[in-house]
C-alpha cells in the first residue's frame, strides 16, 4: 500500500522536499489563521456585546 | 421629452461642462504623455526594445490616464445634488448613464487614440502598427470608460474612493488590454490583427450594453 | 424601508418554506448546528486524502516527486473558482429577493475565497519553481488566478469601505455579478495571451495518465476543501449576523444568558 520505504525517503520527495512540504507548510499556515482570526473576530464582538448590554443594564439601573 | 432628446441633452451638457473645464481634459492627456515618456527612461533608449514593449506600454498609459479621468463621471454632480435631480427625470437613470458615458468618452479615449500617433512615433513603431493602435484604442477605451463607470458609482462618496476604484476595475481591464495590445502586436509580427480586433468589439458592443443599467443601479445606492 | 424577516406565507407553496431561513434570526442557530459537521468532515477527508496523496500515491513518471503539490493547488484553485461563483449566486438573490442574509453569505464568503486564491498562487508559484527555476511563472491559470484573487481583494474592500450596511451589501452584490460575468472573459483572454506568447505553464505533463490513487487523493482533498469552506462560511455568518442584528431583542437575549 504504502509507496515509501524510509522516513528520510518521504522527507526528502526525491528532491524536492522544500517545495512540497513548503506547500503544505504555507496551506497548513493559511487555514489555522484563518481560523483562529475567526475565532478570536468571534470573541470579540461577544465580548463588546456583552459590555454593551450591562451598560444598557446599569443605565437601566442609574434611570 | 423623448429618450433620445433626454440622452442628446445630458450629453450636451457634460461636454459643455468638460469644456469649460478643460484644462482638466488636457491634464490627462498630459499624463499620458508623461508616463509613455517614462518608461524610456527605465528600461533604456535602444530602439528595438522600445518598438517591441511600445504596444504593451502605449496601452496600460492610456489605461491609467482614462482611469484617473473616471471620477469625474459622477463626483461634481453628486456634491452639488445634480445626479439625484437628473435621477429624478421621467427618464431611466441609465439612459442618463449612457448619456454621461458618452459624452466622457469624447472627452477622455478619443483624445488618447488621436494623439497616440505622436506617442508611436516616440517608440519607433511603423505606420501600420501605428493604424492598429489607434484602432484597438478607439475600440477599447468605450469598454474602458463602461466598465469604469460602474466601478465609479460603487465608490461614489466612500472613502478612499479613488484607490478603491483603481482596484475594483483594473482586474476587469486586464481581457482589454490583452487584445488591445495583442492587436497593435500582432501587426508588429505580420498578422492581421483582426481577431483581437473583433474581440474588442465584441466586448465593448456588451459593455456599452450592459454598463449604463449597471452603473445606474450603482448610483441609486449612492444617492439614497 | 421594512423588510418582512419573517413572511407569513404558511399556506405557499412547498419553496416558500425556504424563505424560513432567509431570516437571520432562524438561521443563526442551524448554522451554528452545521458548521461542527463540516468541520470535522473536512478533518477526515482532509486526513485520508493527504494520507492517499502523500504516502500511498506512486511517484510520476514525468515530474519525480515535486507534482505531490498538486494535491494542494488543485483543491485550492478549485475553490477559489467555485467560492466566487457561489458568491456570485448569493448576490443575484439577494438583488433579486432582498434578502440581507443572502447579502451576508456573499460576504462571508469572500475571505475563504480570497485565502484559496492566495494559497492556489503560493503553491503554484512553489510547483512552478524547480520546474522553470523562478519563483513566478506567468502561466496562464496562475495569471487567471492572481487576477481573481484581485477581484475577492476589491470585493472586501469595497463592502468593509461602505458604511451604511445596505449600501454596503447592494454594492458588493452589483460588484460579484460584474465580477462573475468578467471571469470567463478573462480566462479566456489570459489563456490567449499565454499561448499567444508561448508563455510557461504549470501543469501535470499531458503525457502522464494519473494513477488511480492519485485522483483518489486529489478527490479527497477538493472534498476536503469544500467541506472546510463551507464550514468557515457559516461560522462567519454567525459573526456577521451578531453584528449586523446587534440591537435585536433575540440577540440581545442571547447574549444576555451568556450562551450562544
Amino acid at each position: 500500500m504504502l509507496y515509501w520505504t524510509s522516513w528520510s525517503a518521504f522527507f526528502a520527495m526525491g528532491g524536492y522536499g522544500l517545495y512540497v512540504w513548503g506547500s503544505v507548510l504555507v496551506c497548513a499556515l493559511g487555514w489555522i489563521t484563518e481560523i483562529s482570526l475567526l475565532r478570536r473576530q468571534r470573541q470579540a464582538l461577544l465580548h463588546h456585546l456583552r459590555r454593551v448590554e450591562f451598560a444598557r443594564g446599569l443605565d437601566k439601573e442609574n434611570s | 421629452m423623448t429618450l433620445t432628446s433626454f440622452y442628446l441633452t445630458v450629453v450636451r451638457r457634460d461636454l459643455l461642462l468638460a469644456w469649460q473645464q478643460r484644462g482638466d481634459l488636457l491634464v490627462g492627456l498630459i499624463f499620458f504623455v508623461l508616463v509613455a515618456s517614462l518608461f524610456p527612461l527605465a528600461i533604456g533608449p535602444e530602439p528595438q526594445l522600445l518598438s517591441r514593449v511600445g504596444p504593451g506600454v502605449l496601452w496600460v498609459a492610456a489605461m491609467l490616464a482614462n482611469l484617473l479621468a473616471l471620477p469625474r463621471l459622477f463626483i461634481a454632480d453628486w456634491q452639488d445634488g445634480t445626479l439625484e435631480q437628473l435621477m429624478l427625470a421621467p427618464a431611466p437613470p441609465s439612459i442618463m448613464v449612457a448619456g454621461k458615458l458618452s459624452a466622457h468618452w469624447l472627452t477622455t479615449g478619443l483624445p488618447l487614440a488621436l494623439v497616440a500617433p505622436v506617442l508611436g512615433v516616440q517608440y519607433g513603431m511603423d505606420g501600420d502598427s501605428i493604424l492598429m493602435l489607434v484602432a484597438s484604442l478607439l475600440l477599447g477605451t468605450p469598454t474602458l470608460s463602461a466598465l469604469g463607470s460602474i466601478g465609479a458609482a460603487l465608490t461614489l462618496g466612500v472613502r478612499q474612493g479613488e484607490l478603491l476604484l483603481a482596484l475594483l476595475v483594473l482586474p476587469l481591464y486586464a481581457p482589454i488590454l490583452i487584445f488591445g495590445s495583442g492587436a497593435v502586436a500582432a501587426v508588429g509580427a505580420g498578422l492581421t490583427g483582426y481577431a483581437e480586433l473583433y474581440l474588442l468589439a465584441a466586448i465593448m458592443s456588451a459593455s456599452v450594453f450592459l454598463a449604463p443599467w449597471l452603473a445606474a443601479m450603482a448610483l441609486k445606492l449612492a444617492v439614497e | 424601508m421594512a423588510i418582512s424577516e419573517h413572511p407569513q406565507h404558511e399556506g405557499g407553496p412547498r419553496w416558500f418554506r425556504l424563505f424560513h431561513f432567509a431570516s437571520p434570526y432562524q438561521f443563526y442557530p442551524l448554522a451554528g448546528k452545521l458548521a461542527p459537521w463540516f468541520a470535522s468532515a473536512a478533518a477526515l477527508l482532509a486526513l485520508t486524502g493527504l494520507w492517499m496523496g502523500f504516502a500511498v500515491a506512486p511517484i510520476d513518471a514525468q515530474q519525480g516527486e515535486g507534482y505531490r503539490i498538486i494535491f494542494l493547488h488543485v483543491p485550492t484553485s478549485w475553490m477559489a473558482m467555485f467560492i466566487y461563483v457561489v458568491m456570485a449566486f448569493w448576490s443575484i438573490v439577494h438583488l433579486v429577493w432582498r434578502t440581507r442574509l443572502s447579502a451576508m453569505m456573499a460576504q462571508s464568503l469572500a475571505p475563504t475565497g480570497a485565502l484559496m486564491a492566495f494559497l492556489s498562487l503560493v503553491t503554484g508559484s512553489l510547483w512552478g519553481k524547480p520546474m522553470w527555476g523562478t519563483w513566478w511563472v506567468w502561466d496562464a491559470r496562475l495569471t487567471s488566478m492572481l487576477l481573481l484573487f484581485f477581484l475577492y481583494l476589491g470585493f472586501i474592500s469595497l463592502t468593509r469601505s461602505i458604511d451604511d450596511p445596505e449600501r454596503a451589501d447592494r454594492a458588493g452584490s452589483v460588484l460579484a455579478l460584474v465580477g462573475v460575468f468578467n471571469i470567463p472573459v478573462i480566462h479566456f483572454s489570459v489563456k490567449w495571451w499565454n499561448t499567444l506568447h508561448q508563455g510557461a505553464s504549470v501543469s501535470v505533463s499531458k503525457g502522464s495518465s494519473m494513477a488511480t490513487t492519485m485522483l483518489i487523493g486529489m478527490l479527497l482533498l477538493a472534498l476536503a476543501a469544500w467541506m472546510y469552506s463551507i464550514a468557515m462560511t457559516l461560522v462567519r455568518v454567525r459573526v456577521l449576523i451578531l453584528q449586523r442584528e446587534a440591537h435585536t431583542r433575540w440577540v440581545r437575549e442571547l447574549i444576555a444568558q451568556e450562551g450562544d
